[in-house]
């Protein structure tokens, strides 16, 4: 392509460590995804692009490749055909080397929380600063994961345990810190809420909604939960016939007639959390209204 | 080329200090002037932050932190950064670290303390194990229609079949070495006729068997413990408890009946083929014909020599498929413990396999197999 910004044939590493903040509009933009593994083909010409700062959500039926999509993206599975571009650089031509900074510009929360299991919670958390910023203190490195397992919902005690002595819910909350352990632009989640309890659940939509907020972060969810959709989610994208068949809000996504999508959405557990989601709206309202009327 | 965060330090009237930073405040930049501010080892009175460009949650932590531990006062600070401060504020973040320093003079006795009831325990594990597993066995025998003789197919074909062209090989070279080392030092007395007595009856009563228990223990003996090991990390050993099977019938009992009955099977045949390696070394460097070789092993090795190896070699088959099961069936919390047992499991296993070994030597010289 002629009219593709020129990447600066080498540059150091150092200076690709602080690249500053992506401020383009589509910190992920994926062209033509092709995966196949052997004659399966999971993905055929798939396209979707993430705006920053939003939350999307992927949703698809089992075996859709929600995960491989993500896997793609942050550049584990090489996929066979398109092109991946993630704030601003491309992964499909990423040589070994060159995407070194990227990787200290996103977070990662696999399904299982995928800790070190030799390491303690706040060791884990230490593990991509020490990576990538050698030149911080010990303490102060100490004091960041400290304060990353507090916002992500830990107790500070939880810090020097050990990821075998903790629930699943911890380990997901644990797997939060280690990722957002550099302030990541872009946050990638993988079923963040699977296994946890309905008010364990929430708490995590709306620790993911807060930490949205405050850090200003772009955040791919891949998820099942029909509650996190309508509750945390500004666009969601379904994943159908080996592409993504729609993007947009639930509205949205209820006025096409695709039948998966319908079913999706208006089987029994959809109508459900659509109808506590506009149950939560309206006391929402009859809150806010006496608030209003005083001011 | 990399943007660090700057600070100038000014005195202010009451004796303290004004810390202006300037620059981006994130994870990236912060580093060295934080080991800087570390070391002021003056009494901080307000915090400037007009000058950042750039703020991120490190940033926030290291203010907040300053501007806790000494009062100091926060100025020019950005909403973002207000917001950030505020969203940090909840760790107390007392950074002890974790792992305090004890003495070595302190260290020693505890780790063999811990060395010397860690192997009690040990011990009475592995009797609790072995009675596990002799529980299970009579009760196949009542019921043998519990057999699970697919799983002790597969286990077979493992433990033996596949272990066939290492061992094969291994036993040919060292039946080549014993030959022609034992008649460099028979030719000194004319006796290298000897060197067929030698290769014959050292490889039946001890080599073989012995090569091959090394060789099953580092196959299959490892394999045994990382498999269950990774079952039980899995909670698929759960699983089959709940399920009602038992993983002792499912899991050991084929993995010990196969080791049981193809170590004598295996040792047999290590032992046969160093011999055809000793006579084919012989053949080259003594002048002694292969087939006169082997026909002057018949004359040589005594019947019960055979028996020396044969009887020894399922004894060894149980303590490395014991010492395998025994160790994976241990492994509790993580990866790391996985590779742990393994190396223990084939270490116990090589080690009482010589002890054993031992054993034997004495008590058939004593019954006059000598």
């Amino acid at each position: 392509m002629n009219g593709a910004p020129e990447k600066p044939e080498k540059r150091d590493k150092s200076f690709q460590a602080v690249a500053h903040r992506f401020d383009g509009e589509y910190p992920i933009i994926v062209h033509g995804l092709t995966n196949a593994f052997g004659s399966q083909v999971v993905h055929e010409n798939l396209s979707i692009a993430v705006k920053r700062g939003e939350i999307i959500g992927v949703v698809g039926g089992s075996g859709t490749g929600k995960s491989v999509l993500m896997r793609s993206i942050i550049g584990l599975q090489i996929p066979t055909e398109g092109s991946i571009e993630v704030l601003g650089e491309s992964i499909t031509d990423a040589r070994a080397d060159d995407d070194i900074d990227i990787r200290s510009r996103w977070g990662v929360l696999f399904q299982g929380g995928a800790l070190f299991s030799t390491l303690t919670v706040a060791e884990n958390v230490e593990v991509p600063l020490r990576q990538f910023y050698p030149e911080i203190s010990d303490a102060l490195r100490r004091e960041i994961a400290l304060y990353k397992v507090v916002l992500s919902g830990l107790p500070e005690s939880a810090a020097d345990k050990y990821p075998g002595e903790l629930s699943g819910g911890m380990r997901k909350r644990a797997g939060l810190a280690r990722a957002l352990s550099l302030d990541p632009e872009l946050l990638f989640l993988d079923e963040p809420t699977a296994g946890l309890d309905p008010i364990g659940a929430a708490a995590f939509d709306r620790l993911i909604m807060e930490l949205q907020d405050t850090l200003g972060l772009t955040v791919f969810l891949i998820t099942h939960d029909l509650d996190t959709l309508y509750e945390i989610c500004d666009r969601v994208a379904v994943l159908a016939d080996k592409r993504v068949i729609a993007v947009g809000t639930i509205p949205e996504l209820l006025a096409t007639d695709h039948p998966w999508i319908q079913e999706y959405f208006n089987g029994p557990r959809g109508r459900a959390a659509q109808e506590s989601q506009s149950r939560a709206k309206s006391t929402a309202k009859v809150v806010d209204n006496p608030a209003g009327g005083r001011a | 080329m990399r943007d660090w965060v700057d600070f100038t330090s000014e005195d202010q009237d009451d004796g303290k200090v004004r810390i202006a930073f300037s620059g981006p405040m994130t994870v990236s930049s912060l580093g060295p002037a934080e080991q800087r501010l570390r070391a002021l080892g003056r009494e901080i009175g307000a915090l400037d932050l007009s000058g950042v460009s750039e703020i991120d949650t490190v940033g926030a932590w290291l203010i907040w932190r300053l501007s806790r531990d000494s009062g100091a006062e926060i100025h020019g600070a950005s909403e973002q950064a207000l917001r950030l401060i505020d969203a940090v504020k909840g760790s107390s973040g007392s950074p002890e670290a974790p792992p305090v320093k004890v003495p070595v003079a302190a260290v020693l006795p505890e780790a063999v303390g811990k060395l010397v009831s860690t192997s009690g325990a040990g011990l009475v594990g592995i009797m609790g194990f072995f009675g596990a597993v002799l529980v299970s066995g009579w009760n196949i025998m009542r019921h043998p229609s519990r057999m699970r003789g697919q799983a002790l197919a597969r286990q077979l074909e493992l433990v033996g079949v596949t272990a066939l062209p290492i061992v094969g090989l291994m036993c040919f070279l060292v039946g080549i070495v014993i030959a022609q080392q034992g008649a460099v030092q028979l030719q000194e007395f004319g006796a290298e006729m000897l060197t067929v007595n030698l290769t014959g009856r050292i490889s039946m009563r001890e080599l073989g068997v012995l090569m091959t228990a090394i060789m099953v223990a580092g196959r299959s003996g490892s394999a045994f413990a990382a498999q269950i090991g990774t079952m039980k990390l899995t909670e698929e050993i759960d699983a089959m408890r709940t399920i009602g099977v038992s993983p002792i019938e499912a899991l050991v009992i084929p993995r010990l009946l196969a080791s049981v009955v193809m170590m004598p099977l295996l040792g047999f045949y290590a032992a046969c083929v160093a011999i055809i390696g000793g006579a084919f070394i012989s053949a080259f460097t003594l002048g002694i014909p292969f087939v006169t070789f082997l026909l002057r092993i018949r004359e040589v090795l005594p019947l019960h020599d055979v028996w020396v190896g044969l009887v020894k070699a399922p004894f060894f088959g149980l303590i490395i498929a014991m010492a395998g099961c025994y160790q994976g069936m241990q492994v509790k919390s993580d990866a790391e413990e996985v590779g742990l047992r393994t190396t223990m499991a084939v270490v116990q296993a090589i080690f009482m396999v010589i002890v054993m070994d031992a054993f034997f030597a004495v008590l058939f010289y004593e019954v006059g197999w000598g």
